[in-house]
């Protein structure tokens, strides 16, 4: 088997908290292989975020990565000096976020802002990146890629604006994409154009994506495997068919369940009782075990390790280690 | 009243805001927020706006308290024209209508206890005979929307997204209304909070008998939640029935597009099918014809040049030229 094009071991990344440095992400692995979709998804404040930002270093300050090991293509990231680190940023993995707008300069045409990019990474004259530039807008369904080169930000929609991103992102045709909640902002009808648009890069230029969400339509929409997060740690892996079909984790069962649209009217939905607690605050054993209906004896106290149910399919969960076992 | 009779219609609702240019704020234009909007929801009954942003279901909800000025049209509520009345005249509608918006941290001071927060209203409207009898009413309504009685004297920081958006709940529940607008209420929440507070809206309906206006953008919720709906795009609805009917059959080709735009959550189907090209237009600058029509795409001759009425379908309306029964 060939390596995975990213590899993520034993990631800790840690913000200051009250007392001490609280973990966000803790000891999270996971990897993803060339072309392939995986989505990374957990309710706000699982890390999933901080975890992308972790593989590009790009951890605002005062967070920072404690230990674990990251590899893109081979690359060991957390060894490479800053330059270096430049140069896979953009040219083997690229990002791009949830609102476009914060990410891109409000006082610079983004033609200009694209050309910059590939410039940066290639020694090519600003008519070729130009050229690059109009092209990669046509290529990503910006109509009229000629005159949007000239138009500044603000004048664009935000699917559009998120299109512009995903130009930036394909300049350099990166192996992998890392996409923070794409869709997150825009209307369903812009969302569905997206999705459309990530399926074909992904498709035609044989892209991985790291894809992080919310949404587990989205996710339905767009990956091949799925891992859930919970409280900076993985809680349950596995094809998208195993996760949505046949969840194991208690914590994937109930999200699942507290989904309206699979709910029946007039039943009530699945609740997760309580809060997802702070980092800091998170219980010794499993992290789920003060939410879990099916929280036993070892799991206030041991964390648990993970229980292979197929190849591709685990979970990091006690009851599921006692149903596997008997 | 009892249920089942229309509590609320709205008929030709106009929200119009001007766009000011220059050193004297000369009015060139406006920017058509509602333009034209029919709405009826009876006594019990949950009634969904759903349309994506900027299409002013915000503004129609907001217009409905007159929190923003219509420009035109009728709001009977009660057998009362609302848009008609004085200030002072409106004051009791004030508390019969309640609503409660998307982000519960913008909609709370942070520097008011959630006590004084929740008995603002019963002290404008005077409910309640004396501060420890309203502190009272509070603590049972923090036991209505399952919140601890004994946090009443905190302060909003103190809660999470989700204890916040019970708080507005209770806050909204403290006069007493009859209608409560729900403005993208559970939008901001994460999906497993979601959960909690819709079922406690659910639970509040049965046991009070509210009527609910529900404005979302998410058409799951929605499915799960609404008796009717009532689709908006630029300013207008488009199209209006039972829920299961629009999801099932929906009839106007923007209602079709948008179900087709929502992610499937079974793993055996993909289907997002991207129906619809381009943007939303501006609302400043409506298209002539049918507003949909610069994104149909079932657009023919007659749609790019004349206006479609709301014809009568099934159970509700379609604003289309599909649904003429003369073609």
């Amino acid at each position: 088997m060939t390596a995975p094009l990213l590899e993520v071991n034993e990631l800790v990344t840690t913000f200051p908290a009250e007392t001490g440095r609280a973990a966000v992400v803790d000891g999270l692995s996971l990897s993803i292989a060339a072309g392939e979709v995986l989505a990374l998804v957990g309710e706000s404040g699982c890390g999933k975020s901080v975890t992308a930002l972790s593989i590009l270093r790009l951890v605002p300050k005062p967070g920072r990565i404690e230990s674990g090991r990251i590899r893109v293509a081979g690359r060991d990231v957390r060894a490479l000096p800053i330059t270096e680190m430049r140069a896979v940023r953009g040219a083997l993995a690229a990002m791009i976020f949830q609102e476009p707008m914060t990410s891109l300069n409000p006082v610079q045409t983004v033609g200009a802002q694209v050309v910059e990019a590939i410039r940066l990474h290639e020694r090519v004259s600003a008519d070729v990146a130009r050229r690059r530039c109009v092209d990669l807008f046509e290529r990503v369904g910006i109509p009229d890629a000629d005159a949007r080169f000239e138009s500044f930000p603000h004048q664009l929609s935000g699917g559009l604006k998120q299109r512009v991103m995903i130009a930036m992102a394909l300049s350099m045709q990166p192996k992998l994409l890392i996409a923070d909640e794409p869709t997150t902002a825009l209307d369903v009808t812009i969302q569905a154009q997206i999705l459309e648009l990530l399926r074909e890069i992904r498709d035609r230029f044989g892209m991985a994506i790291l894809l992080i969400s919310h949404n587990l339509g989205v996710v339905n929409e767009l990956a091949d495997r799925v891992a859930v997060m919970y409280a900076g740690r993985v809680a349950e892996e596995g094809t998208r068919t195993e996760l949505l079909a046949h969840p194991r984790h208690p914590y994937t069962q109930r999200l699942l369940a507290s989904i309206p649209s699979r709910t029946r009217r007039g039943e009530p939905l699945a609740e997760i009782p309580g809060v997802v607690p702070s980092p800091g605050e998170w219980p010794v054993g499993c992290r789920f075990t003060t939410r879990c209906h099916r929280a036993f004896e070892p799991c206030a106290e041991i964390v648990p390790d993970a229980t292979a149910i197929s190849d591709t399919h685990r979970a990091w969960c006690h009851a599921v280690a006692r149903e596997e076992s008997s | 009243m009892s249920r089942g009779e229309v509590l609320l219609r709205v008929e030709g609702l106009r929200t119009w805001f001007p766009i000011r240019k220059g050193v004297f704020r000369r009015t060139v234009g406006h920017v058509r927020a509602v333009d034209g909007v029919e709405l009826e929801i009876r006594r019990g009954e949950t009634l969904a706006l759903v349309g994506e942003s900027g299409c002013g279901k915000t503004t129609v909800g907001r217009s409905l308290l007159r929190l923003v000025e219509p420009t035109e049209g009728r709001i009977w509520f009660d057998g009362v024209d609302l848009a008609r009345l004085s200030p002072a005249a409106l004051r009791p509608y004030r508390r019969a209508i309640q609503i409660v918006f998307q982000d519960p941290a913008a909609s709370l001071d942070p520097r008011v206890r959630v006590r004084d927060a929740v008995a603002e209203g019963m002290e404008t409207f005077a409910i309640g005979a004396s501060d420890r009898e309203r502190t009272e009413r509070v603590a049972a309504l923090f036991e209505r929307v399952q919140l601890d009685p004994r946090a009443i004297w905190r302060y909003p920081h103190e809660f999470s997204g989700g204890q916040r958006q019970r708080i507005c709940i209770a806050r909204a529940l403290a006069v007493e209304p009859s209608l409560v607008v729900c403005d993208e209420a559970t939008s901001a929440l994460d999906v497993s909070i979601q959960a909690q507070i819709l079922n406690l809206l659910q639970r509040l309906q049965e046991e009070l008998g509210l009527t609910y206006l529900f404005i979302a953008h998410d058409l799951g919720v929605v499915r799960y939640l609404a008796d009717r709906v009532s689709v908006m795009y630029l300013g207008q609805i488009v199209e209006e029935g039972a829920t299961e009917r629009i999801f099932s059959d929906p009839r106007h080709p923007y209602t079709r597009a948008l179900l087709a735009a929502v992610p499937s959550l079974d793993p055996a189907r993909r289907r997002v099918v991207a129906r619809l090209v381009g943007d939303v237009p501006s609302p400043a600058a409506p298209p002539p014809g049918c507003r949909f029509h610069t994104r149909c795409p079932e657009v023919f001759d007659r749609c790019r040049v004349e206006e479609p009425p709301s014809y009568a379908v099934a159970d509700g309306v379609s604003r289309c030229f599909l649904s003429d029964p003369a073609r």
